[in-house]
């Protein structure tokens, strides 16, 4: 029945769940992206404030001591987390934006977990002259207040979420209950691959950036390819921005690291290929996808150290590559992510962000398993700042 | 199928919504039953999810209880079975979220809403373009002609060309959401209505009913004389909801927009 314009299924995943009134809208942002893509100027555009804003193409860090300490493979780190405003996800923000000032709309909705995507979309906005409204659950609130500060000071309006877990799938109902409300002027600045057909395949494209400098980057400074790309997955957008760069060569190993929280047992996780009990095909905000849910369908709620990665559904291209076996995916608990963000601290001098340390927590497991000869590629999609408060709770004396 | 269309004999016809669970399984039972035997003409039959999209903040809050009370689809499906034992005969359409029905099974969920009584299903989140797989699985089991209807939903922002590829195909009715938003009573009904709703008669000889910010008899009346059914949700739960009596309540609620729409 349907007449998209791009494949609006990865398999029998993705797919548009949303009510009517947003459909049309779905199909024009389709359109615009497809026409912007095929536009030189929007995508020369897109590239300059790529370079002169963000400070692309982030670099490729050899870490040399951490690769020492663990004695196997020679690991490198994409350097996404110096990128302006401290993570991936302004490449899909200003991307979106861009394709907003083109459709003529003059304001943006988005939600945000650990208040990147938030930051990333306000940053957007004040940059474009948009009016910029974020919703993020009280919760996530509590746990990223340097986030909410910098959003507050970027000019946009915070709106907290009080509504069933207060958490990051709460912050999505809630901006598509405004989407839908305001829809004709009003375009929702979906922060991961996940929702209805075109996000997943638009924040894929903006991201993309990422793999392809990557990918680029290896071959120069290491003359080979990776053996094997990690990187964490919540809903997904950094994990399949640098898997895209290298989907296509075979032999590149790719893993995904979702947020194990205390672990798979004690049911408190956000582990969607995890745990065969509680995660099955499903649908929600808009896609068909592995959902983590109760016997009667209602979603589950979830945990992480990591606000980013506290999500119940991973983005519907990933279940693909997961289907299919292109791409494995794991775990690492709220335990592993603390130790490795620390390690990365004492080792290489770099504060990561909690949910790129669940990536960081599988090079860990990973590397010591490999030979001298081999190279690990680690997507470090965010600094550490934004979680201080949170590290110092959990650390507590420790430290 | 019949049901449906004998309930549209009189119109406009009066469609409220509630869900099964709120306050309490039991009265929630009572509730549909004294809005069935006291004016409404259909009922729009809720399940619940924990996840409703496209739901204000009056029916989210009765959803969440329900399922905080211990309401399931199984639970849900057996209520509308007891509805029909206590002489419920008008249509009674089950109203919920795709994934829930997922996690039932799409057969036997559709079967068993069958076996219970129900007449047809409204999915908020089922576009036309996702709804090929539930419609496949409507007429299954029972062949097309016997297939209870997927009820389609149209928008003020549905395009022409789009209202008519839904509207060509309609089963049952038409469900028109009044205004762009979410569920929940509106000040005011919009003044582009009547021109909504003849942008869809165009197409479609089906009976078109609207639904989405209607809250008042008053409104009820100014809908109905446009319409052939008014679906009145928020409202409906929020009054009985709020009652010490809801019982009573359901009785007086339905006589008054049955009165109104006379």
């Amino acid at each position: 029945m349907s007449t998209t314009l791009l494949p609006h299924k990865f398999g029998p995943y993705g797919g548009q769940f949303v009510p009517e009134t947003l459909m049309p809208a779905l199909i024009e942002l389709e359109r615009e992206f497809v026409s912007a893509r095929n536009d030189p100027a929007f995508n020369a555009e897109f590239d300059k404030l790529m370079a002169s804003f963000v400070g692309r193409p982030t670099p490729l860090t050899y870490a040399k001591r951490l690769s020492e300490k663990l004695g196997g493979a020679q690991i490198y780190l994409k350097r996404e987390d110096l990128a302006h405003t401290g993570a991936h996800k302004i490449n899909n923000a200003l991307g979106q934006a861009l394709l907003v000032k083109r459709m003529g709309k003059k304001r943006i909705v988005a939600e945000t977990g650990a208040g990147q995507h938030g930051v990333a979309s306000a940053t957007a906005a004040a940059l474009l002259g948009l009016e910029c409204v974020v919703y993020m659950g009280s919760v996530d609130i509590a746990r990223q207040e340097p986030n909410v500060f910098r959003m507050k000071l970027l000019g946009a309006e915070v709106r907290p979420v009080e509504s069933g877990t207060k958490t990051l799938k709460d912050a999505i109902n809630e901006a598509i209950r405004d989407w839908v409300t305001n829809v004709r002027d009003t375009h929702y600045l979906l922060g991961s691959a996940l929702g209805p057909h075109p996000y997943p395949t638009i924040v894929r494209e903006f991201q993309s950036v990422i793999g392809r400098e990557a990918r680029e980057q290896m071959l120069m400074d290491a003359g080979r390819l990776p053996d094997t790309v990690i990187a964490c997955v919540g809903g997904g957008s950094n994990a399949i921005g640098v898997f895209s760069g290298f989907v296509n060569d075979e032999a590149v190993e790719l893993i995904g690291v979702e947020a194990g929280g205390s672990g798979i047992a004690s049911g408190k996780h956000a582990a969607r290929f995890g745990d065969a009990t509680k995660a099955r095909v499903g649908v929600i905000h808009g896609t068909r996808t592995y959902v983590l849910q109760d016997e009667d369908g209602q979603i589950a709620e979830t945990h992480s150290v990591s606000a980013g990665l506290d999500y119940a559904a991973v983005g519907p291209e990933h279940a693909m590559l997961r289907d299919t076996e292109r791409a494995f995916y794991t775990s690492a608990t709220d335990e592993e992510a603390l130790n490795a963000f620390q390690t990365l601290c004492h080792t290489e001098g770099i504060i990561p962000a909690l949910e790129s340390s669940h990536a960081i927590a599988e090079v860990i497991k990973k590397a010591p398993t490999m030979r001298k000869d081999q190279v690990i590629l680690v997507n470090l999609s965010g600094r550490g700042d934004k979680d201080l408060n949170t590290v110092i709770k959990e650390l507590g004396t420790s430290m | 199928m019949n049901r449906i269309k004998n309930a549209f004999k009189n119109k406009p016809i009066f469609m409220p919504y509630f869900p099964l669970g709120y306050p309490d399984l039991p009265t929630s039972i009572d509730v549909i039953e004294a809005l069935a035997k006291n004016g409404a003409d259909l009922i729009e039959v809720g399940l619940s999810f924990s996840d409703p999209l496209a739901d204000g903040p009056v029916i989210q809050q009765a959803t969440q209880v329900a399922l905080e009370k211990g309401i399931t689809v199984k639970k849900s499906l057996e209520s509308v079975k007891e509805l029909r034992n206590r002489g419920v005969t008008i249509p009674l359409i089950l109203m919920g979220y795709f994934n829930p029905m997922l996690a039932y099974g799409l057969e036997k969920f559709i079967h068993d809403a069958r076996e219970a009584g129900a007449n047809g299903f409204i999915i908020p989140d089922l576009p036309l373009e996702e709804a090929e797989e539930f419609e496949l699985a409507l007429s299954g089991a029972v062949g097309e002609d016997e297939a209870l209807p997927l009820i389609q939903m149209l928008a003020p922002t549905s395009p022409d060309e789009r209202m008519e590829s839904i509207a060509r195909t309609a089963k049952g009715f038409i469900y028109l959401v009044s205004v762009t938003g979410v569920t929940g009573e509106r000040r005011e009904i919009s003044d582009d209505l009547g021109e909504l709703i003849n942008r869809v008669r165009a197409h479609t000889s089906a009976p078109v009913c609207v639904g989405f910010g209607i809250g008042t008899p008053e409104q009820a009346a100014q809908v109905g004389a446009l319409a052939d059914g008014v679906i009145v949700g928020s409202a409906c739960v929020k009054m009985i909801g709020s009652s010490k009596k809801p019982v009573e309540t359901a009785k007086q609620f339905a006589a008054e927009f049955r009165g109104a729409l006379r």
